[in-house]
């Protein structure tokens, strides 16, 4: 069963932006940077995670869960360091992922080669 | 510009519209459904198989999309990425594994400019406003938070 939510609502997400692509002059990069930023506000005002809780991978996996996670890193340091969370938040979930992002980047640059 | 000259222009402007493809939106909107349904569901199977190690929700979260940022730079690497990207457009591009094959992609590409002014600075060509901005946002919505709850000291 949190698959087939996983699925529907990951997948209306990304209809989403496909719709809002098609019918603007936004670039992708436009889009990704719009939906980290709205995610990072909704997880702020308290609505990413009622909606993660009920989409699960859906509301995680695209970007503007990434976006929550730098709002979730950002207010678990505050409460537990107070202002200087704030600062150091942003890296506390997702600094997982960055690094990830970097090491598996760079490590397939090396080994491989750009089609065409 | 006269009449004559006009009147072909415009028929050369009707002409360039029509001959235009179309986006299909219908399909592309029902692609990208599909394709960023599925990479969610290989999130939700990498999920529910952290969670059974992992001690809390946060981590479970922040383990999830590094597997699939893992995930899509590998997919990247061997090209299959890209072919996913061509039929699922924004399914494609909007999970975090889209995010990874930004930076994957930039990698590659800038490779041939040299390691640290090619592939060094340029990885974080499309992923660093996403960043730049996540943490703007997050910033600035995490200020109001504190200081409306006075937690802030």
């Amino acid at each position: 069963m949190d698959y087939l939510t996983a699925f529907l609502t990951g997948g209306a997400i990304c209809a989403l932006a496909q719709i809002i692509y098609d019918n603007t002059k936004l670039t992708p990069a436009h889009i990704l940077v719009s939906f980290t930023a709205a995610g990072a506000v909704l997880g702020g005002l308290g609505v990413y995670q009622r909606f993660a809780e009920f989409a699960g991978a859906g509301a995680i996996i695209p970007v503007s869960g990434f976006g929550n996670s730098i709002v979730m890193g950002m207010l678990s340091e505050l409460e537990r360091l107070g202002w200087e969370g704030l600062f150091t938040g942003a890296f506390e979930i997702t600094g997982l992922g960055v690094t990830t992002a970097i090491v598996f980047g760079s490590l397939m640059a090396v080994l491989f080669r750009p089609k065409g | 510009m006269d009449k004559a000259q006009k009147d072909q222009h415009t028929r050369y402007q009707q002409m360039v519209k029509e001959a235009t493809p179309q986006p299909n939106r219908w399909k592309n909107a029902a692609m990208a459904f599909i394709t960023g349904g599925l990479i969610c569901t290989i999130g939700q199977l990498l999920y529910n198989l952290f969670e059974i190690i992992e001690p809390s929700r946060l981590e479970t979260t922040a383990v999830t999309q590094a597997a699939m940022i893992a995930l899509g730079a590998v997919a990247t690497g061997l090209g299959f990425y890209d072919w996913l990207a061509e039929r699922g457009g924004m399914g494609a591009a909007v999970p975090v594994t889209g995010f990874s094959n930004t930076i994957t992609a930039a990698a590659m590409e800038f490779k041939r400019e040299g390691y640290i002014l090619g592939m060094g600075a340029k990885m974080f060509v499309i992923a660093g406003p996403v960043l730049v901005y996540g943490i703007l946002s997050g910033f600035v919505i995490s200020l109001l938070r504190a200081v409306l709850s006075g937690s802030l000291f």
